[in-house]
């Protein structure tokens, strides 16, 4: 899956200008040019359209990078930097399903590393391993704030309840054969978090109302000001 | 028992299947407590949130009035909202995300007005899928209906609100490595001082940072004054609040408590509460708010539940989690796996927490798989030392962040409370519970 020539990360130095060879969809260009006109400063977007970029293919592919230092106007060394920090952005191939078992303390007191033991034997892949058919990787996940359904797990960030062995290995078969396929799509689901407007509040509208707020909140804090050094006075022993 | 009949505050509408959608949040009164506020000068709006003393539910509990009040002097920039719930067993602010995004939505909009801010991020943990799509939703339901955006309600108040997601980070909790993660970096905590928020916030300008739950109570304060909210609970712990109860408990789940008046005994074993341990089991120890807390053994289960309760007990409340482990709960390697995820997610900027939490957790576990030495025991609490000295409590810093100093925690609780079960390790070779 890897194998291919891999654009070495750091170069070109800066990838601005125009994106000849864009590996990104168009749609999802379309949606970073959305995302980024949200933040005051464009690198604000970089981890959402990492999600959105990873949610294409279900990994960071080094292209995919370059086009997103691109859209930035920052170095692929940057993406990758920021990138390869968090768990869930993932920089080396993934399966089309990530499954995250979570053996944090409540998980723990519940049984999680006897279910996590039970997933490697029957997936034949240790935590962090891949199963030769592509469809699932299998990860050892800190605690992921379900805890009262515990153990804990997550495929491609969604929740399935609690989890026992058995109850395991027939989610494990339903998301091969598709039977899963509407809730719990091929590589994640933030792309379905979409905004339907843009930034409202224009900063020259923004600008007069804070002028008069300002205003107005200065006036009040005078007349509290003036009462406070009347009463003051009438009442104080200076 | 104590469980008081407060109202629910944050927690009303979650009896309802549809609490998420907009038409559910209008039907139960719904942004009327943002339509109040509007009519009110943002000093009257923030003077309620003072009166409450609402304080601060992310886990380090300052008072969210004060935090604004430090604020107010100069212009805010930003309001930046913390819902990168991570710490273990802490699933309070993804139940509010997940389950009435329009109140925290209704919350923040109150804040901003208070605050007089244009710009509003909702930074919520990546791995909350569903909860980000709700809270979206809700966000896009809001513009529609005039609550966001330019002249919201017609008041002369413009506001735009931006959700974000993280990326799976316990550190971006922090609040400064949040900002710094907002800004599309690595999650590495910035140091304080000069780096507070209030003074160098997001992009450098001065930015509040409040958590998901702290500011989902902001509708109930503003309908029902500050001092409704403060007549709730006892001595600094105003309100209510949400405890998340996980580990060894027949019904674990988050529960809306008034502050103080519910003891953890309570709690942990009030049928309408925890409903007590499975299995008729005895109560080993129990982690009163969060893993960064230290432990507590049954002797302390009367204790109330109330921040400064807790912190003169020793320990703390929190981020409002608590963990329960029953008398089969090997102690050894509960605390092996807390602090294999400090290890995990210290983020590597300063030595004594990169080093020390590597080294820490590998001595755990080889004294856990049997190969522990007697020397391990001083050898642990020296290397906690390193990371916080003295190992009080609360703890001494020698990190940029909390993360570090939250280390010791388990460990040192773990070898005092039970020091003969690691000794049992040692010398048997392996771990009893085996």
């Amino acid at each position: 899956m890897t194998g291919a020539a891999r654009t070495p990360v750091g170069g070109p130095r800066r990838a601005g200008g125009p994106a000849g060879s864009a590996h990104l969809s168009a749609d999802t260009r379309a949606r970073a040019r959305e995302l980024i006109a949200l933040y005051p400063h464009p690198r604000s977007a970089l981890i959402p359209l990492c999600h959105l970029a990873q949610e294409e293919v279900g990994w960071l592919t080094p292209e995919a990078m370059a086009d997103i230092a691109r859209l930035l106007d920052v170095t692929p060394a940057e993406v990758l930097g920021t990138a390869s920090f968090y768990d869930m952005l993932h920089t080396e191939p993934v399966g089309s399903h990530v499954v995250s078992v979570c053996t944090n303390i409540a998980c723990l007191l519940n049984g999680a590393a006897e279910l996590l033991e039970h997933a490697e034997s029957s997936l034949g892949v240790n935590a962090g391993g891949t199963t030769a058919d592509g469809s699932i990787t299998l990860e050892e996940s800190e605690c992921l704030a379900d805890c009262d359904r515990a153990p804990c797990v997550q495929v491609n960030h969604r929740f399935v309840g609690a989890q026992t062995p058995a109850s395991f290995d027939r989610l494990i078969a339903d998301l091969r054969t598709g039977a899963r396929a509407e809730d719990i799509p091929d590589h994640g689901t933030l792309v379905r978090v979409r905004r339907t407007t843009g930034l409202e509040a224009d900063p020259s509208t923004v600008a007069a109302e804070r002028a008069a707020m300002a205003e107005a909140q200065a006036g009040r804090a005078a007349a509290a000001e003036a009462a406070k050094t009347a009463s003051e006075g009438v009442g104080g022993d200076s | 028992m104590a469980v008081t009949v407060a109202p629910k505050i944050v927690t009303s509408r979650l009896g309802h299947a549809d609490s998420h959608t907009v038409e559910r949040y209008l039907a139960t009164g719904g942004y009327e407590g943002l339509r109040k506020a509007l009519t009110m000068t943002p000093e009257a709006v923030a003077h309620e949130v003072d009166t409450a003393s609402l304080l601060g539910r992310g886990g380090a509990g300052f008072p969210a009035g004060r935090k604004w009040a430090m604020l107010r002097k100069a212009p805010v920039t930003y309001l930046v909202v913390n819902g990168d719930e991570s710490e273990p067993a802490t699933f309070k602010d993804h139940l509010l995300l997940e389950r009435d995004p329009h109140q925290l939505l209704e919350g923040v909009l109150i804040a901003a007005y208070a605050l007089q801010v244009t710009q509003v991020f909702i930074y919520v943990r990546g791995e909350f899928a569903l909860a980000l799509e709700r809270v979206q939703a809700a966000l896009n339901d809001a513009y529609a209906a005039g609550a966001v955006g330019t002249d919201i309600f017609g008041s002369g108040f413009s506001v735009d609100v931006v959700v974000h997601p993280g990326a799976g980070a316990y550190i971006c909790g922090e609040e400064t490595a949040l900002l710094e993660s907002l800004e599309g970096k690595r999650g590495f905590p910035r140091i304080k001082p000069p780096f507070f928020p209030a003074a160098i916030g997001l992009y450098g300008a001065p930015t509040v940072v409040n958590n998901v739950e702290t500011m989902s109570n902001l509708p109930w304060i503003v309908m029902n004054g500050g001092a409704a909210f403060a007549a709730l609970g006892g001595g600094r712990s105003t309100g209510t609040r949400l405890f998340a109860l996980a580990g060894h408990v027949n019904n674990p789940g988050v529960f809306e408590l008034e502050m103080v008046k519910t003891t953890f005994s309570d709690l942990i074993h009030a049928p309408v509460l925890g409903g007590g341990i499975p299995h008729g089991r005895a109560l080993k120890a129990f982690i009163p708010g969060g893993v960064s807390a230290p432990w507590f053994g049954p002797d302390r289960l009367d204790l109330p539940l109330g921040q400064d309760e807790v912190a003169e007990a020793g320990s703390m409340l929190g981020s409002g989690s608590v963990v329960v482990m029953d008398d089969h709960t090997c102690a050894v390697r509960a605390s092996w796996r807390i602090t294999r995820f400090f290890a995990r997610e210290s983020c590597g900027q300063c030595t004594p927490c990169r080093e020390g939490s590597g080294w820490l957790e590998r001595i755990m576990r080889r004294i856990e798989n049997g190969q522990g030495r007697e020397a391990d025991l001083d050898l642990l609490l020296d290397a906690c030392d390193n990371i916080s000295p003295g190992l009080a409590w609360p703890p001494q810093q020698t990190t940029i962040c909390v993360l570090g100093p939250s280390i010791p925690s388990s460990i040192a609780s773990a070898i005092e409370m039970f020091r003969d079960e690691f000794l049992v390790h040692i010398k048997e070779g392996g771990c009893p519970y085996d």
